[in-house]
């Protein structure tokens, strides 16, 4: 489309937009804070006022003792993930942002289950365990405690396997992630 | 020195020559030091009222807003001020007393959890933990308030806290590693968005309150004049381009001529500058602008795309950016005929459609009227404030303003009670302008108080109230589209608002009369001292036009 006079040419037609991108994948978040007292209040305002629902949260240390880690997974197929970020950015105590690439990305949760070995189960969990690599952290006549580490997938096959045992409760702690490679997260 | 000494030299450092509060037992330190501190002062009537003059000293001077307020209800009453400039982006600082530390937590005398009461609503707050970090804490609040996209911070000082004795020393620089924001606009995106104008045969420039923060009006003016641009406005926006202008559409939004928003509708291009596509502005988002493409120029990279798909995103400061992009415009020489079929289209609307109303023929103010009254009155040549209603949308459709920080009013929280603290901060900041607030019947009673305030301290503003008896702006959408019942929304003949101006130590006025309504007002405007003119207009007129909420710029009435 030569436009009269226009050096170049550009049509207006050719311009795509870059609307928030729902993905529809699950996203992890990688996001160095400032070690300071209420920063996880502001996080978790932001994302309560925005109407952005977590999936899993985890926080914790990092070598630098005034940086502290936040991982958190949410949906893409809920969320714009990048007005997620944006938005994040603009609280001054985040540091840096990673939505980090499935692919290149270590992600590890731990978890607790305390099944119910009434009837005759207890020898079937135990192999599930060793199938999982999960370890027998207590032992009742009437219970046992697994403890499994993987990523969040794994954690689900875990309890979907255990849990027609009787699972009595659990807990898990949201995934932590950290990218594959030399360079920093 | 003591911490509160400290935070003396640190405002004077910053610049601050006034500031707007009122003290209580948990900023009693704070206080003693504003005794011989040689900072400006300004004992207001109610923290709320404190606050809104800093909104309206920082919009008119483009300067930095100070309020203080005690711990508590001190701060609870401030609370209203900090959300509202959170949503049009107004700089101010907010320094809160706090009760004692060994308090916290127990429910202590006055105790409100004031950085967490605010969180949602503050651009960044501090919470002083050691007395130590008060200078380069209040560095960093006016840092952050003042750059990127500006906002409110509040700086929250525990009683204990502010009466250490510390070691001053000037802070000269601030520290802040997740704070940077995005000035320069990339080159690459300039250059795209000027071959964009230039092949678009249906382009709008729009104009928002960021090019007015940015102190970017001439340079707007500027890209507007580099061909023959449509420009219009949002109500924040207003001034930022020179009206009455032959390039100047009017408003565009809820409320905006018909031009305008048949242009928004039509167009194919759109550059957004310094405007968040509020939803006053989109209506019905999936009929908005059906037609165009959008380049959208902002210092805030969550307000791209965050309403509307923009196809060139440019995020920076308009300052920057404008002139760049007038540049690589120019450098095209694109051929401005391209444009004169549209703007046959536009001239059509623009006599088809103009701002109108039906005049009075006997006596009567129409409230279209008084405020085209007061622009003949003040040739023109005023800051208005306005509070929250009818009036505020008559004066942003009738007062043309032609320069930026000329036109102060609460766009995005919508605060009835800001107009006459506005107006007193505006007086303060710009003490050599004519200062008018526009208000209505009801906003106004929101904060009167401060006329209070404007005697003692002889802040000679002139408030004019659009008085129509009701809460004009609620009836209107009563009438409209709720069956004409009428819902608490009448106000009637309270109070005498000219016992009231003469109570307070103000002038009042009353003008019932439109034939000499120009020199009655003048004369108002050439009374010394604050005035408060109580001006009574048709009861029952509507704002026209309209989009009705949730529809589109073609189902606009009236
Ligand atoms: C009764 C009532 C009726 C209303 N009717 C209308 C109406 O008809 N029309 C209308 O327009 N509004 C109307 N409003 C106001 C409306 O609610 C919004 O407040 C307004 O539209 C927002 O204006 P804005 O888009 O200019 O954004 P602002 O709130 O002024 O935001 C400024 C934008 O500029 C950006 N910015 C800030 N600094 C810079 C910089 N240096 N460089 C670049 N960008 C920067 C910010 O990030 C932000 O995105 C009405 C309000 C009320 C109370
Ligand atoms: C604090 C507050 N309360 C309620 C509203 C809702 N509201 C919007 S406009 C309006 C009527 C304002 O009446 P008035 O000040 O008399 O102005 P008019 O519309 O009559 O010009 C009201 C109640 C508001 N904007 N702010």
């Amino acid at each position: 489309m030569g436009e009269p006079a226009t050096k170049e040419v550009l049509s207006l037609d050719e311009l795509e937009a870059v609307a928030g991108l729902r993905t529809g994948r699950k996203h992890i978040l990688s996001i160095l804070v400032e070690n300071k007292p209420g920063v996880l209040t502001r996080i978790a305002g932001l994302f309560a006022r925005r109407g952005f629902n977590i999936d899993t949260l985890a926080v914790g240390p990092t070598d630098d003792p005034t940086v502290s880690r936040v991982t958190l997974t949410l949906d893409g197929a809920l969320h714009p993930i990048d007005q997620v970020t944006k938005q994040l950015h603009k609280l001054v105590n985040v540091l840096k942002i990673r939505d980090l690439e499935p692919e290149e990305t270590l992600a590890r949760e731990l978890a607790l289950f305390k099944v119910s070995t009434d009837g005759a189960g207890r020898a079937e969990v135990m192999q599930i365990c060793e199938i999982f690599r999960a370890k027998i952290v207590d032992v009742t006549k009437r219970s046992v405690i697994c403890e499994v580490t993987g990523t969040c997938d794994k954690v689900d096959a875990f309890e979907r396997l255990v849990r027609p045992f009787g699972l009595i409760e659990m807990a898990r702690t949201g995934e932590i992630a950290i990218s594959r490679g030399r360079s920093e997260t | 020195m003591r911490a509160v000494d400290a935070l003396m030299e640190c405002l004077k450092a910053e610049g601050v020559d006034v500031v707007f509060g009122l003290p209580g037992g948990a900023n009693l330190p704070t206080y003693d030091a504003f005794y011989d501190a040689g900072i400006r002062h300004i004992l207001v009537r109610h923290e709320a009222g404190g606050g809104h003059a800093a909104e309206g000293y920082a919009k008119a001077s483009g300067k930095v807003g100070v309020s203080l307020g005690t711990s508590g209800p001190g701060a609870t009453n401030l609370v209203t001020p900090i959300c509202d400039a959170m949503m049009d982006s107004v700089p101010v600082v907010f320094i809160t007393g706090q009760v004692r530390t060994e308090l916290l937590g127990t429910d202590g005398f006055q105790e409100a959890d004031t950085i967490g009461i605010t969180m949602p609503i503050v651009k960044h707050s501090f919470m002083i933990q050691h007395p130590l970090e008060i200078p380069r804490t209040v560095h960093e609040a006016f840092h952050v308030a003042r750059t990127g996209r500006p906002g409110p911070v509040v700086v929250d000082i525990p009683q204990d806290l502010s009466r250490a004795d510390i070691p001053y020393e000037p802070v000269s620089d601030v520290h802040l590693p997740g704070y940077q924001p995005t000035i320069d606009g990339n080159q690459k995106q300039i250059r795209l968005a000027a071959k964009a104008l230039a092949n678009s045969r249906r382009p709008v420039i729009y104009a928002g309150g960021g090019v007015v923060g940015a102190n970017a009006g001439p340079e707007l003016t500027e890209l507007g004049l580099a061909d023959k641009f449509p420009v219009t406005c949002t109500v924040m926006g207003l001034g930022g381009f020179p009206a009455p202008h032959e390039q100047w559409l009017g408003m565009l939004g809820m409320h905006g001529t018909r031009a305008a928003n048949y242009a928004i509708d039509e167009a194919d291009l759109i550059v957004g500058i310094g405007a968040r596509f509020d939803d006053r502005i989109t209506g019905k988002l999936s009929e908005f602008a059906p037609r165009a493409k959008f380049i959208h120029i902002d210092i805030d990279p969550a307000e791209i795309s965050k309403n509307v798909p923009a196809h060139i995103p440019i995020v920076g400061d308009a300052k920057n950016i404008i002139p760049r992009l007038t540049a690589e415009y120019r450098a095209l020489a694109p051929d401005p005929a391209r444009l004169e079929e549209w703007w046959s289209r536009i001239r059509t609307w623009q006599e088809r459609h103009p701002l109108h109303y039906e005049d009075s023929t006997d006596g009567e103010i129409k409230p279209q009227y008084m405020i085209q009254a007061l622009y003949q009155a003040t040739e023109g040549d005023a800051i208005v404030t306005s509070d929250v209603g009818q009036h505020q949308m008559w004066t942003a459709q009738y007062y043309h303003f032609n320069q930026p920080r000329r036109w102060i009013n609460s766009g995005g929280l919508g605060t009835m009670g800001f107009g006459l603290p506005a107006a007193m901060g505006a007086k303060v900041g710009c003490p050599d302008k004519t200062v008018v607030c526009v208000s209505g019947d009801g906003s106004v009673q929101m904060n009167m108080q401060e006329l209070a305030t404007c005697a003692q301290e002889d802040i000679a503003i002139k408030v004019f109230i659009m008085n129509n008896g009701y809460l004009g702006m609620v009836r209107q959408w009563q009438e409209l589209f709720w069956d004409k019942r009428y819902s608490q929304v009448e106000t009637g003949q309270w109070p005498d608002f000219v016992k009231v101006a003469e109570a307070y130590g103000a002038t009042g006025m009353r003008f019932e009369d439109k034939n000499t309504l120009v020199s009655d007002m003048k004369e108002a405007l050439a009374t010394e001292g604050p005035v408060l003119v109580d001006v009574r207009v048709t009861r029952e007129e509507n704002t026209y036009p309209m989009i009705p909420a949730g529809k589109a710029a073609r189902d606009m009435v009236g």
